[in-house]
């Protein structure tokens, strides 16, 4: 992807953000997930039925390259079953840290594939997916509980 | 001003983070050098000569501390790791043992964890109850706001001389001579004020003083605990161990020596202690008048240039330090500091540790610019120049 169009996707969805908005609803399941290493701070809303992830919400306060990749994030994972969102989520981390990864699994959130570079900014982009793996696996606990 | 002493400015760097560090005088590195490279020794053990050398030494910065915030003995000065050990060594060694149940303790939105948390681990232990000054419409101290805060429970109050996010310069002499008049303790956080402006403990008659060495020059590890000698007295040391005690024998038979020794347990940071005395020199030598005057004049420049700019909103406009607090209209603050950075301009973004401000601003975050001696006009042209180009900071905020 060439860096032009990196740029534009990232600022679009930095001044747009997707899905920027809570729902009170109790069904969903609510994360926290914030850097303790700088100030970005962002509150996830789950909604997950049946093992497939219905719909995604945030809010709080990030930087351009947070908000960005929370917005991609919930772009990509809505509609995906638990087991598919874990499996790009894995690849999204693989990427970041420079290890072997699928990019068919990761479209738009291909704009981050050289954040690397800026070592400062890679907790930045995996911000959303820390969130993302928490709700999961409260979805995962709940379910087994359940059982 | 003397811009040559600061090896750390040859690097290309704009360093505009001084009220998070300040940058070290090649005079204290040297300093270091020469306590390992010479007489690389323990403290207090004086039997040999390189160790007396230590013991001189040692003792000199603590004279040198007497005289630069002008503690009326040499036994008032406490040497601890930093302000955050200070606050917490007189909360829990001096006020633990003292404070009752709904007492009342007097803080303010804008302190910094250090002059929060220890407070709020104290009333919790102790039924004791946190109250707030309220802040004016500057965000800053009124001494009517803490005549109106001061009740008959009120035991403490606990301010910061110059707080690190408004940088209001709070009029602690008034504040103290109220608090006296009603029997209030008054501790001071000066982590802040000491290194930019004169401090004069007696004349402020504060009860309690702390502050760390690395703000103002000096090594980072080393801070200072001043207090009046007669409740130093009364302070029960929160560590012990090696060189704070006289002799022991069993549980009964314990001896501790006298101050300031006794609250300073375990070897100390020897390196750090000498090369502050070697920064409290350096900053005599310019005189804190002349910093404070030089600082004064920097900041109004920059708060002249900064407010023509019509989408940066400056918090604390007003404030009388060298702390300018900002944010660009629609960008978050770490971008923003992300940027500078691309140009190596060192400014800090978050919320800067006074987690509570933003009940009072509504504003949770924001980029901090805090000058310093070494700062310069040029300096600063060269941040505004970036900062009025809101296009270019859009383009290159990652």
């Amino acid at each position: 992807m060439d860096q032009e169009l990196k740029r534009e996707i990232i600022m679009e969805n930095y001044l747009h953000p997707y899905n920027k908005e809570k729902v009170s609803d109790d069904k969903y399941i609510n994360v926290n997930s914030n850097n303790e290493s700088c100030i970005d701070n962002i509150d996830l809303q789950v909604l997950i039925d049946d093992d497939k992830i219905v719909d995604i919400r945030f809010m709080g306060e990030a930087c351009a390259i947070s908000t960005a990749s929370t917005s991609i994030m919930i772009k990509e994972l809505i509609g995906k079953t638990t087991e598919e969102a874990l499996k790009m989520i894995e690849n999204f981390e693989n990427m970041v840290e420079e290890e072997e990864y699928d990019k068919e699994l990761l479209a738009e959130a291909l704009v981050f594939d050289d954040i690397f570079k800026q070592k400062s900014r890679k907790t930045c982009a995996t911000l959303p997916y820390v969130g993302i793996k928490k709700a999961l696996n409260e979805y995962r606990n709940e379910k087994n509980g359940n059982c | 001003m003397h811009r040559e002493d600061f090896l750390m400015l040859n690097k290309d760097i704009i360093y505009f983070d001084n009220a998070a560090t300040s940058l070290k005088p090649k005079c204290v590195v040297d300093k270091i050098c020469e306590y390992y490279n010479e007489y690389s020794a323990n403290a207090h053990r004086g039997d040999y000569d390189i160790s007396y050398k230590v013991d001189l030494e040692y003792e000199n910065t603590r004279d040198l501390v007497k005289d630069f915030i002008n503690a009326k003995n040499k036994q008032e000065i406490v040497f601890t790791s930093g302000a955050t050990e200070s606050l917490n060594l007189v909360v829990n060694g001096f006020f633990g043992p003292l404070i009752e149940p709904d007492d009342e303790i007097l803080i303010t939105k804008s302190e910094h964890a250090s002059n929060v948390l220890p407070w709020f681990r104290l009333a919790k232990k102790t039924k004791a109850k946190i109250k707030y000054i309220n802040l004016d419409s500057a965000y800053e101290v009124t001494l009517e706001n803490v005549q109106k805060a001061i009740t008959p429970k009120t035991k403490i109050i606990a301010l910061a001389q110059v707080t690190n996010v408004i940088g209001d310069i709070r009029p602690i002499k008034q504040i103290c001579k109220l608090a006296h008049d009603h029997n209030i303790f008054v501790v001071v956080d000066g982590a802040q004020s000491v290194a930019h402006m004169p401090v004069d403990v007696q004349n402020m008659d504060c009860d309690f003083f702390t502050f760390s060495a690395h703000k103002c020059l000096g090594p980072t590890g080393v801070g200072v605990l001043y207090g009046k000698l007669e409740l130093l007295e009364q302070l029960e040391p929160t560590n012990l161990g090696g060189g704070m005690n006289e002799s022991f024998e069993d549980e009964e038979q314990v001896m501790l020596k006298s101050l300031p020794l006794r609250l300073e347990a375990g070897t100390p940071n020897i390196e750090g202690v000498i090369g502050f005395g070697e920064a409290i020199k350096y900053l005599e030598k310019i005189g804190m008048d002349n910093i404070a005057s030089y600082e004064k004049s920097l900041k109004e420049f920059l708060i002249d240039k900064l407010s023509k700019i019509s989408f940066i909103d400056i918090i604390n406009i007003k404030a009388k330090s060298g702390i300018v607090t900002f944010n660009v209209d629609n960008i978050f603050s770490q971008d923003v500091a992300y940027y500078l950075n691309k140009y190596n301009v060192c400014v800090r973004a978050g919320s800067h540790c006074a987690k509570m401000l933003k009940n009072e601003t509504g504003i949770k975050n924001t980029c901090r610019i805090s000058l310093y001696f070494y700062n310069t006009k040029e300096e600063i042209d060269k941040l505004v120049e970036l900062l009025e180009d809101k296009e270019k900071i859009i383009k290159e905020m990652f």
